[in-house]
């Protein structure tokens, strides 16, 4: 190779003989101090920055959480606003067994500290959630945490957004994200996905705001209240009745656009935030 | 003196890592939509060769010959993860973007070829003049390619609006297939014959010579 011109003359081995080197003691030295060595740096890394990294995980959340509710704009927003934009909302806690929002006290009782609760470490807690029957499960999602955080922001006394997290099977992996409705409970107004392992490309496209800014106008919910809201193949008719239920698919990613429509069609439903949403918008 | 020089500039255009020795290509298929983006992957790979580099050269001596390449996959896989680890605490955007790719330098050849071929070889200062050499290298490639795919992708550089799109009342439409991976194998392919032509020593010999036809009356 083109090396050899670079290469100096200190052959492997110099001062020591060759089968020193390659004798069986040596090649277990060797092995451990370099397993050691390594072992402590890339472990003093990690957790020198843990703190840091998920300092960064958190605000990444709270960032989706208003690009959700449509207050952060890419570019526009700086970083450094997001903890004011995201001290206006309002966090309540729902509980999904009981269907309802919790107060102050009650979120007390339950030992819920509302910024620091793990909604998916609760969920794999058997304390803390349910198992879901597979007839229930229609998201795939297993378990599901008792009590889940809500987000809601109000303008002049009235209910202006609701974010809800939500979470769901794709095609290789859970996709986590949050959907926010306008006060009617609803119109939606936003929809992200923060976490994700879906083919980049095709259904990675979940991440794209090209068709994120398909769904804000959309409606969740027919007339007798069922979640009619539908992810379809191809493009939307727009001229049909249906438009409003109706979201393009990801082209090239059926099983990704089915799981987005089965998560909206679980957390949404009577079974999880359906209920709760009802009661909110004031109309149940 | 020149050797340095020469280590450290060679690989840049006449030693190129992408364009003479074909290595990493996955990685410049991968990262360069956004040039951004594969600026982070080249500093990164920079860092990740310079080091791996230093410490292999530092315990050369010591390696057993039967343990070889496991050792040098150790300090290159430790460096990565460090390297991964800062990117998530400094630069979390980023590294969202990079996603797997950053966990990839490890299988990336350029590292492991570097290891092997020089760091085994030569005194720890050449070597992390090599290893900053070959990442210069595969930089100005990355970045070549970035700047095409991104002007001619999204109308911009370094995202800073270059042509203005139709999207956003311009008059220019966006190529896509410059977002996507096959234009990168084009505008590699066309750089390395550009770097060729240029450079002819780097031609290679063809393996075999394709005969004439045979004479019709032979037939």
């Amino acid at each position: 190779m083109s090396d050899s011109a670079h290469m100096s003359n200190d052959s492997p081995g110099k001062g020591s003989p060759q089968n020193e080197k390659d004798s069986i003691k040596n090649v277990l030295v060797v092995a451990l101090s370099v397993c050691l060595v390594c072992a402590v740096i890339v472990s003093a890394a990690a957790v020198l920055l843990k703190s840091q990294r998920l300092a960064n995980k958190e605000l990444d959340r709270n960032k989706n959480i208003l690009i959700a509710a449509g207050l952060f704009e890419q570019g526009v927003t700086l970083e450094e606003e997001i903890v004011s934009l995201f001290g206006k909302f309002e966090i309540r806690v729902i509980d999904l067994e009981e269907q309802r929002l919790l107060s102050d006290s009650e979120v007390e009782q339950a030992g819920i500290d509302v910024l620091k609760y793990d909604q998916r470490k609760a969920a794999k807690n058997p304390e803390l959630s349910i198992e879901l029957s597979s007839a229930e499960d229609i998201a795939s999602i297993n378990r599901r945490a008792r009590y889940s955080i809500v987000y809601l922001l109000r303008k002049d006394g009235k209910l202006d957004r609701i974010v809800l997290p939500i979470h769901g099977y794709g095609l290789w992996s859970t996709l986590y994200g949050f959907i926010a409705l306008r006060g009617d409970g609803n119109t939606v107004s936003g929809i992200t996905f923060y976490e994700q392992q879906e083919t980049a490309g095709l259904g990675g496209e979940v991440d794209n705001p090209a068709w994120k800014a398909l769904w804000p106008g959309k409606q969740i919910y027919d007339a007798d209240h069922k979640v009619a809201l539908k992810v379809i193949k191809g493009t939307v008719d727009k001229r049909s009745p249906n438009a409003k239920h109706q979201v393009d698919g990801l082209s090239g990613a059926t099983i990704t656009s089915r799981g987005v429509q089965n998560l909206i069609r679980y957390w949404l439903g009577d079974s999880a935030f359906g209920p709760v949403l009802l009661g909110l918008s004031g109309r149940g | 003196m020149s050797n340095v020089k020469n280590i450290l500039l060679n690989p840049i255009f006449n030693e190129n890592p992408i364009g003479l020795q074909i290595l990493g290509i996955c990685s410049a298929l991968a990262v360069t939509t956004k040039m951004s983006v594969a600026l982070v992957m080249c500093i990164a790979l920079t860092l990740v060769t310079a080091f791996s580099n230093l410490f292999i050269s530092v315990v050369r001596n010591h390696i057993p010959n039967s343990i070889r390449i496991i050792v040098q996959m150790t300090i290159i896989a430790s460096l990565v993860i460090v390297v991964d680890q800062v990117l998530g605490a400094v630069a979390y955007e980023i590294s969202k973007q990079l996603t797997v790719f950053v966990g990839l330098i490890i299988t990336n050849c350029i590292v492991m070829g570097r290891a092997e071929a020089f760091a085994m070889h030569n005194p720890p200062g050449l070597s992390f003049l090599d290893g900053i050499g070959n990442g210069l290298g595969y930089s100005a490639v990355l970045m070549m390619i970035a700047s095409i795919r991104e002007l001619f992708g999204s109308g911009s550089l370094f995202g800073f609006e270059i042509l203005t799109l139709t999207t956003n009342g311009g008059w220019y439409t966006p190529m896509g297939l410059m977002l996507l991976p096959p234009s990168a194998f084009f505008i590699i392919g066309l750089l390395i014959w550009a770097l060729r032509s240029w450079k002819t020593e780097q031609l290679e010999r063809s393996d075999y010579k394709i005969g004439g036809h045979t004479a019709l009356s032979r037939a």
